[in-house]
């Protein structure tokens, strides 16, 4: 059930991003420099608008709220529209509180939404070794504007293919893709830290 | 040699009666059925409540249910353990469910709710059909499919677009539940895995329960991966499988060591195999016909019946001492012969004035033991009387004790000179028994569990790990059937919700989540709308939404086909984990149905009060809340107040045999002295060491006076009229017996099994006080001054 609850994003901390830019200005990005620029953040808080194109509607279907992660495996998502709800993933263990009602489980009973998730939060922690574990990786792009491309080494029940796109260590738009051609598409901007 | 054995047992008819006694007891106990629950300990005559609790104690679904915990070895190797054994235990017949927090094992639960969304949930109304009711369900569904989880709502929505399903499923996991590792319940600190399971076999049957556990061991064995994982396990079947194990082996091992000694110390003194092996005839033949006549009587032996039976081995043995020592060997003439009988008569007949209070208890528990002792009591004394002395040869060869009579009735006149001190003690005693006689009796509940506080605790821990609900306050209401437990059900629900909104209740269970009654099922199928209504009322309804009426074909006719399809019954449930939860509220009796739903306490508790005052609206007659633990522990009180009542009776009429048959004041009050001291004096000894006195002391002490009266007699007969060497016979034969029963005892009061132990630790210490108290005080002063 907690799959989507990844979708989160990690901004660079400001040095990081700048170093960043400018080792890798002249050659072709790799992943592995990627990966260490998002490994530079360790809390991050963004706001996030999400829509989601379902084949049976019309018309897409939003939501916004608030994303926020903390490094290694803390993810938090906070929708505020149009029906407040939050989801939060530590470790394993997912809560998922809407209104009064509060529900806990574990990504384990969910081996297919785990790659899935994990393969958000692994970004977000720029563990490399843990998204190759599970995903074929394109990376396209510079530093400055860069796009992942993530297709399941496994066949997996839920999702067909995640694009991840990103300016330097920070994440900007997720797009995930399932197999009947339904997508959610999320954008996402950076809030100052407080 | 048959022709001759034939013509013996001819010439002694009182063997024959004998063995044919013996082989019809034989027959009687083959076919017994030995128990160790906690029925023996319930009231016979229960109220609605008590019989309640008797119910859910033998029959109910939480005596069914066993927690395993799985510790030791790493985490991951718990988990996977826990899946190895739950799957290995599904496989087996012995478990209606197991239940380890897998989600594959509640994936018929979600079809089942799926699949009968619009007769279970109770937002379908005609209000929620109608075009406005329709638009504002269906747009609340597409909100919730913008949310976090639409993407997996998005399946539901064609054919469920109001979100029944969704209402049904977070209802259920409402409830809560233990936390989840990789899948698997597990405490709080992940140290442990956690299993729920349910066995097919019932509370009351020790021999079925036994038999799974030793299926959950072997499964367990075979299913780990580490050897260093370990098992726990615990529940109310495993506590009596337990006792009943550890009392078997405690009977068992106490039986034979006290055997031992008595055939050590019988054989010092008797030097004969022959007389040894007569001696255990009426222990024998006593046990025996104890063990027969509670079968008889009640259906069943209680384990600790049989317990408390190995201590008659240290009676029993009296009688042929008594007589080995005294009657035969003594004076042969009639009238000592008869003398000696009437004694034995007397002490007899005292012992079983004392049991027999305890036959009209209430409590089967109690009966059981008076009934046995009484059984027992006089089989052993018929065997002496008329059995011993037909297999006896004419002339005994027995040891010669008179140099040890001797030397104890040097003892014993020490003992007469020390009155003063030991009257003085007594009168220490009682005087401290009086003022601290609050403090002297036991009334908790826990003084009966023969369960170990280390077990108690366990299953504390792991089912407040389990969260699991402690089911102490239940609301009980008797019914005809089935039909009937629903509808009462309903009739509850508003008052119930009302206590929750007031914070009266935490929340409560109910059957209705997964099976409405009749009348309601066809209610919520007349608010449904036929296939053309539908498809015109959704037209208007999704005017402006994201939505076109032709996607939602799926919806239509699953509406269509709850229209017209049979309502629920309770066999649509088999194969989910609800039908567990259902069975436990909606119970099927021996006649007709009881409605349980168990409540949960606000973290103030549950005032009962309130919750009855508000309940009595509900005008529903039998309607009861029961507080499970209150009942118990009420119960017991009783049971106490009932057995020291009774011990009170059976004292009166011990003192009335005692006085009728010596008709004489100073005598009766020389013979009661020593009993009355010595219950005192354990009294006063447990107290200051820090035992407060269960019912099982009681009975102990019951015992303590019946064996005394036997010394206190005996040397009051014998101080009468005996020639010195007669006295230092019976003074002999009382040290022996009292020998052989302070160590019957003594080795009781070493038990592990509480109960047994709180039995050994009155009566050994109480028979040896009987014994120097009847020493000092009973004999006659003519002859001992």
């Amino acid at each position: 059930m907690s799959f989507r609850l990844s979708r989160l994003i990690v901004l660079l901390s400001l040095l990081g991003s700048m170093l960043a830019l400018n080792l890798s200005a002249a050659a072709e990005l790799q992943l592995g420099d990627l990966m260490r620029q998002l490994a530079q953040t360790r809390t991050a808080r963004a706001s996030f608008v999400e829509q989601k194109f379902i084949g049976m509607l019309d018309k897409p279907v939003e939501s916004s709220g608030e994303l926020s992660f903390t490094a290694p495996d803390q993810l938090e998502k906070r929708t505020l529209q149009p029906k407040p709800e939050a989801i939060i993933l530590r470790g394993n263990e997912l809560t998922l509180e809407r209104g009064k009602r509060v529900l806990r489980a574990s990504l384990l009973e969910f081996p297919d939404a785990a790659v899935f998730v994990e393969s958000i939060r692994a970004t977000l922690a720029g563990d490399q070794h843990a998204l190759e574990a599970v995903w074929r990786v394109e990376l396209d792009g510079s530093l400055a504007r860069w796009t992942l491309r993530l297709t399941p080494l496994a066949s997996n029940a839920y999702v067909n293919r995640i694009r991840i796109a990103g300016v330097r260590g920070e994440v900007r738009q997720i797009e995930i893709e399932q197999h009947d051609g339904d997508r959610s598409l999320m954008n996402i901007t950076r809030l100052s830290a407080p | 040699m048959p022709g001759t054995a034939l013509a013996f047992l001819r010439r002694k008819p009182a063997l024959l009666i004998w063995l044919a006694s013996v082989l019809a007891c034989l027959l009687v106990v083959l076919h017994t059925q030995f128990v160790a629950d906690m029925s023996a300990f319930l009231p016979r005559n229960p109220d609605a409540e008590q019989r309640m609790l008797v119910e859910q104690l033998r029959d109910g679904t939480v005596a069914r249910l066993m927690i395993i915990g799985i510790e030791g070895a790493d985490a991951p190797a718990r988990h996977r353990s826990s899946r190895a054994l739950a799957a290995s235990l599904r496989a087996s017949q012995a478990f209606i469910t197991v239940q380890n927090g897998e989600a594959a094992m509640l994936e018929r639960d979600r079809a089942f709710y799926f699949n009968n969304r619009y007769l279970l949930s109770p937002a379908v109304t005609p209000e929620r059909f109608s075009s406005e009711g329709l638009r504002s369900a269906i747009s609340d569904s597409l909100d919730n499919l913008s949310g976090t989880t639409g993407m997996l709502l998005k399946s539901l929505l064609a054919r469920d677009p109001t979100g029944e399903t969704l209402n049904l499923i977070d209802d259920l996991q409402q409830q809560g539940g233990p936390r989840l590792a990789e899948g698997v319940w597990v405490s709080r600190d992940d140290s442990r895995a956690l299993l729920l399971v349910q066995t097919r076999a019932a509370g009351s049957d020790t021999d079925g329960l036994a038999e799974a556990m030793q299926i959950i061991e072997t499964r367990f064995k075979s299913s780990r991966s580490d050897p260093a994982l370990r098992m726990v396990i615990t529940g109310a079947g495993v506590f009596s499988v337990h006792s009943r194990d550890e009392i078997k082996a405690e009977c068992t091992r106490l039986a034979g060591l006290s055997t031992l000694f008595v055939i050590i110390l019988l054989l010092s003194v008797y030097r004969s195999l022959r007389l040894l092996a007569l001696g255990m005839l009426p222990v024998a033949s006593g046990a025996l016909v104890g063990v027969t006549a509670v079968s008889l009587g009640f259906g069943n032996v209680h384990g600790l019946t049989l317990g408390f039976g190995t201590t008659l081995i240290g009676e029993a043995v009296d009688y042929a001492i008594y007589y080995f020592v005294q009657a035969r060997h003594g004076s042969s003439e009639a009238a000592g012969q008869r003398r000696f009988w009437r004694t034995v008569s007397i002490g007899v007949l005292t012992s079983i004035c004392g049991f027999a209070a305890l036959l009209v208890s209430g409590f089967p528990g109690l009966a059981q033991l008076g009934l046995y002792s009484i059984g027992g009591l006089l089989a052993a004394v018929l065997v002496t009387r008329y059995v011993l002395p037909a297999l006896l040869p004419a002339k005994l060869a027995m040891r010669d004790i008179r140099p040890l009579g001797a030397r104890m009735a040097r003892v014993a006149q020490q003992l007469v000179r020390l009155r003063g001190l030991l009257l003085a003690l007594i009168i220490a005693a009682a005087a401290l028994l009086l003022l601290r006689h609050g403090e002297i009796w036991n009334h908790s509940i826990s003084a009966l569990n023969p369960v170990p506080l280390a077990a108690q605790e366990l299953d504390g821990q792991l089912r407040a790990e389990l969260g699991a609900p402690d089911a102490r306050f239940l609301l009980a209401l008797n019914v005809a059937d089935q039909q009937a437990a629903l509808v009462a059900a309903e009739q509850l629900d508003p008052q119930l919700q009302k206590l929750v909104e007031q914070g009266l209740l935490a929340g409560y269970e109910t059957p209705l989540r997964m099976l409405p009654s009749l009348a309601t099922q066809s209610r919520r199928q007349a608010a449904l709308p036929d296939a053309a209504s539908l498809r015109s009322r959704l037209d208007s309804a999704l005017q402006g939404l994201p939505l076109r009426a032709d996607k939602l074909q799926g919806f239509i006719d699953d509406v269509a086909a709850t229209r017209a399809r049979a309502p629920l019954q309770r066999s649509d449930l088999d194969g989910t984990a609800s039908a567990l939860a259902f069975d436990a509220m909606v119970v099927q009796r021996s006649s007709g149905y009881s409605l349980l739903l168990p409540l949960r306490a606000p973290a103030a508790g549950i005032d009962a009060a309130a919750v009855r005052q508000a309940l009595g609206t509900a005008q529903m007659p039998g309607l009861l809340l029961i507080d499970l633990r209150d009942q118990a522990e009420t119960l017991y009180q009783r049971y106490l107040n009932e057995a020291i009542t009774l011990s009170a009776w059976g004292l009166l009429a011990v003192i009335l045999v005692i006085a009728l048959s010596l008709r004489s004041l100073p005598r009766l009050l020389r013979v009661m002295l020593p009993l009355a001291g010595s219950v005192v004096l354990v009294m006063a000894g447990l107290l200051l060491s820090g035992h407060s006195l269960s019912i099982l002391h009681l009975i102990g002490l019951l015992l303590t006076v019946a064996i005394g009266s036997n010394y206190a007699l005996f040397f009051d007969q014998s101080g009468a009229q005996d020639a010195p060497e007669m006295q230092q016979r019976t003074l002999v034969s009382l040290v022996l017996a009292n020998l052989s029963t302070v160590v019957g005892f003594g080795l009781l009061g070493s038990s592990s099994v509480s109960v047994l132990a709180a039995l050994g630790v009155t009566v050994g210490p109480g028979a040896l006080l009987s014994l120097l108290l009847a020493a000092a005080f009973a004999q006659q002063p003519d002859k001992t001054s």
